[in-house]
């Protein structure tokens, strides 16, 4: 089989690296080229203007406060999808006892799954738009809630007190069912052994999530640290669509700021690339961070 | 959809489009240069064809999806067909004009006809500073096509050329002709027996009467509170004359802590003082708050000419929108009640690089016949910068309105251009300012701070290009 190699390595290999370099290389290295220039958009004449770029952007206020913002989401989001994840997908594997050997799941947890799994289904647009919806100040499902109960009613998204913890709910809504599903999934591959002798040792709910669950879940709480930290550095589809970054830039995030830079309210491609350049790296010792610090060993069932 | 998707589609286009190879080389910025000269259709010139058009060329348009959508447009290009008949015209709308069209303005292959317009716009700012437009001034000199001795500037509205000049080149046309003041609803004022007010102590006094009868005074777009900057500029400008508004938009130093505008800041202080503003309101995009306005919830609203046709699908039968200038502070104000903010709007342009200039000014020129201008006005119920076009067309209700408004400001209508020189300025910065004014976080030195401060930060920006208009 030794002449066979090369053909089959070319032949599967080379076209997806390829694709890889053209679209995904290229345009990157193509980002870093045009960050260091003036280029405004609209034609093809763009000045090399060194690193004035980043010195600008370090000075740039509405930057700061876009990242500030993305910082913000970086510390919540994560733990708040994977903490009620982790919590609603224990409850469906495992939340029943009634008092019974063995290990249930609660009443109707098919159902709740499924409900679960509903935002994963709907794109990210129309999740926007129904809590635009959801969230307006007059007739919006909760004002009429809230007013219902005599109570009184902030205006969501139109006051920069409130406006970004809206979006950062429906952060956590939109991804929740998924983490969910992938929980579950890691959790029946857990041997039912371990349960049942936690049982008998007479472990709470609690400690068996905490002692016996998430060590075994480790790696995939990893991997969805990962994806949502990535996520939270992003944030830029549900923002722009429901707030666009405002009232008074108390919504913005880098994604935000480098999408109203280059197609907004500016025609700066070179400083949007600049900006794109940072969120690139940002982006990557993230990850690299959440990989390493996450770093544990790893158990294998045999 | 996540970019993973995104980029798994892309290469699969990429996978059937074009060897991989040649789309290295072809990088973002290194598309064409100079050549459309040689590619530019040209036709000789004569009486019958002014502006050179070559007959048989393809023209290609782009419209903007909006709330004119695109019926007027295609009519406008029947018309060309009919005196071209060789041509072919391709037609194309999008609400996204900066996303479509960008790349092709950099290779260099744009298209003849461009209506940039809406929040997808592609910054004027931009475009002028990187000669990206073509020079409109032969179209003004070529005679109308419709109108028997007269060119097309002859045919035009007063300040028609000069919104769409940069540093003395008519670069952009626009096309419609709009009025930006206070709306009500005739039919509820007159139930009501509520007049309008032409002073502000009457607004306001007008406005508590407004309450006590169960309904809110106003109501505005939260979400884009800039709308509520044209009302307070223009109480700027009736009270301290046009040069509060040449200041703007020269970002003179501290234009907008000029005396004027911290008289109409402090007078409109007051509706949000009171709680004169329906509750909620910051929470409202435009058509949101514009709707809530035509059910009757809110008495005024601010907003442009644009509103009737925007709003045609909710408006109650009978319900007469009608505009009305900005009241006036004072005996003390340089411009009468009746002065109005009358401007060109719905940009349309002729990018440089684009293979059929003629053809795209040729274009302009049907649009702005008297049969084009007069066949806009009947299919979006919008005036054009047309002079007289209005003629024997029959207007709704809000339009006549409008009409009557400018009519009655005459020379004394004002406006202002800054929005179009620094699109940031108003679309981000004064738009901030605004939401956190009228939703009463801020006060009326505070919020001119803000507004002056956004002012500052572009006039400092080397890299924006600066513009001057004369007084």
């Amino acid at each position: 089989m030794r002449h066979g190699k090369w053909p089959l390595i070319v032949t599967f290999l080379v076209p997806p690296v390829l694709l890889y370099i053209v679209f995904v290389v290229s345009p990157y290295l193509q980002a870093f080229q045009i960050s260091t220039t003036d280029w405004l958009g609209y034609s093809a004449d763009a000045n090399s203007v060194g690193l004035a770029n980043f010195k600008t952007l370090w000075n740039d206020g509405y930057v700061w406060n876009a990242l500030q913002n993305n910082a913000i989401l970086l510390a919540l989001v994560p733990v708040l999808t994977i903490v009620l994840g982790l919590f609603f997908a224990t409850m469906l594997a495992m939340g029943g006892r009634k008092g019974r050997a063995g290990v249930t799941g609660v009443r109707g947890g098919a159902l709740y799954r499924t409900v679960y799994f509903f935002p994963q289904v709907l794109s990210v647009v129309i999740i926007a738009l129904l809590w635009k919806e959801v969230y307006h100040p007059n007739q919006g499902l909760l004002t009429s809630g809230l007013h219902a109960l005599g109570l009184p009613a902030p205006t969501w998204l139109g006051d920069p007190a409130t406006a970004f913890w809206c979006v950062l709910a429906v952060m956590v809504w939109s991804n929740v069912g998924f983490y969910v599903v992938l929980f579950g999934a890691a959790m029946s591959a857990v041997p039912k052994e371990i349960y049942e002798a936690v049982l008998l040792d007479g472990a709470s709910r609690f400690t068996t999530l905490r002692r016996v669950t998430l060590p075994l879940l480790w790696d995939t709480v990893q991997v969805a640290w990962v994806y949502l930290a990535i996520f939270a550095l992003d944030g830029f589809i549900l923002v722009q669509l429901m707030t666009n970054g405002g009232p008074n830039f108390s919504t913005d995030v880098i994604g935000v700021r480098m999408y109203d830079t280059a197609f907004g309210s500016e025609t700066k491609f070179g400083y949007a690339s600049a900006i794109g350049v940072v969120m690139f790296f940002l982006t990557l010792s993230v990850a690299a961070l959440s990989l390493r610090v996450g770093r544990r060993d790893r158990i294998e069932y045999s | 959809m996540n970019r993973r998707d995104i980029l798994r589609r892309s290469a699969a286009a990429g996978l059937l489009a074009t060897p991989a190879a040649g789309l290295l080389t072809g990088c973002a910025t290194g598309g064409g240069d100079d050549k459309s000269d040689a590619n530019a259709y040209k036709g000789t010139k004569s009486e019958q064809n002014p502006l050179g058009v070559k007959e048989d060329a393809p023209l290609e348009v782009v419209i903007f999806g909006g709330g004119f959508g695109d019926e007027y447009a295609k009519a406008h290009e029947t018309m060309y067909t009919e005196r071209y008949p060789k041509a072919t015209i391709k037609h194309s709308v999008t609400q996204e004009i900066s996303k479509t069209l960008q790349p092709r303005f950099v290779d260099g292959t744009p298209p003849d006809v461009v209506n940039n317009s809406g929040t997808g716009q592609i910054d004027f700012n931009g475009l002028v500073s990187q000669n990206a437009l073509a020079d409109l001034g032969e179209l003004l000199a070529a005679p109308s096509l419709d109108v028997p001795g007269k060119t097309v500037k002859d045919t035009l509205l007063p300040g028609a050329v000069e919104i769409g000049s940069y540093d003395g080149k008519f670069l952009v046309m626009n096309y419609t002709y709009t009025a930006y003041g206070i709306w009500h609803s005739s039919k509820l004022f007159t139930d009501r027996k509520w007049e309008y007010a032409k002073t502000w102590d009457d607004h306001i006094a007008l406005c508590k009467q407004i309450k006590a009868a169960g309904i809110a005074p106003w109501t505005y777009a939260g979400i884009h509170p800039r709308y509520m900057s044209w009302p307070l500029i223009s109480t700027a400008i009736k009270f301290g004359g046009p040069s509060v508004a040449t200041a703007l938009d020269n970002l003179e130093p501290n234009a907008w802590k000029s005396d004027a505008m911290k008289a109409a800041a402090d007078a409109w202080h007051q509706i949000v003082k009171d709680k004169y503003i329906l509750e909620g309101s910051p929470g409202l995009d435009h058509k949101q708050s514009q709707t809530a306005w035509c059910q009757g919830k809110a008495a005024f609203i601010s907003c442009g000419s644009w509103l009737e046709s925007e709003q045609k699908d909710v408006t109650p039968a009978g319900f007469n929108m009608t505009i009305a200038p900005t009241p006036s502070l004072g005996s003390g104000d340089k411009l009468p009640f009746e002065a109005i903010r009358g401007t060109a709007g719905e940009p349309f342009m002729v990018p440089a690089k684009a293979r059929n200039v003629a053809g795209g000014l040729e274009y302009f020129r049907t649009m702005l016949s008297k049969k084009g201008a007069q066949d806009f006005t009947k299919k979006v119920a919008s005036l054009t910068v047309v002079a007289g076009a209005t003629e024997g067309v029959e207007l709704p209700y809000g339009l006549s309105t409008v009409v009557k408004a400018l009519d009655a400001s005459g020379a004394n209508g004002f406006n202002w251009v800054y929005n179009n020189f620094y699109r940031k300025l108003e679309r981000n910065l004064v738009d901030a300012a605004c939401g956190e004014f009228f939703s009463g976080r801020i006060g009326p030195a505070d919020f001119l701070d803000q507004c002056q401060k956004g002012a500052d930060s572009i006039a400092q920006d080397s890299s924006i290009k600066k513009f001057k208009r004369a007084a």
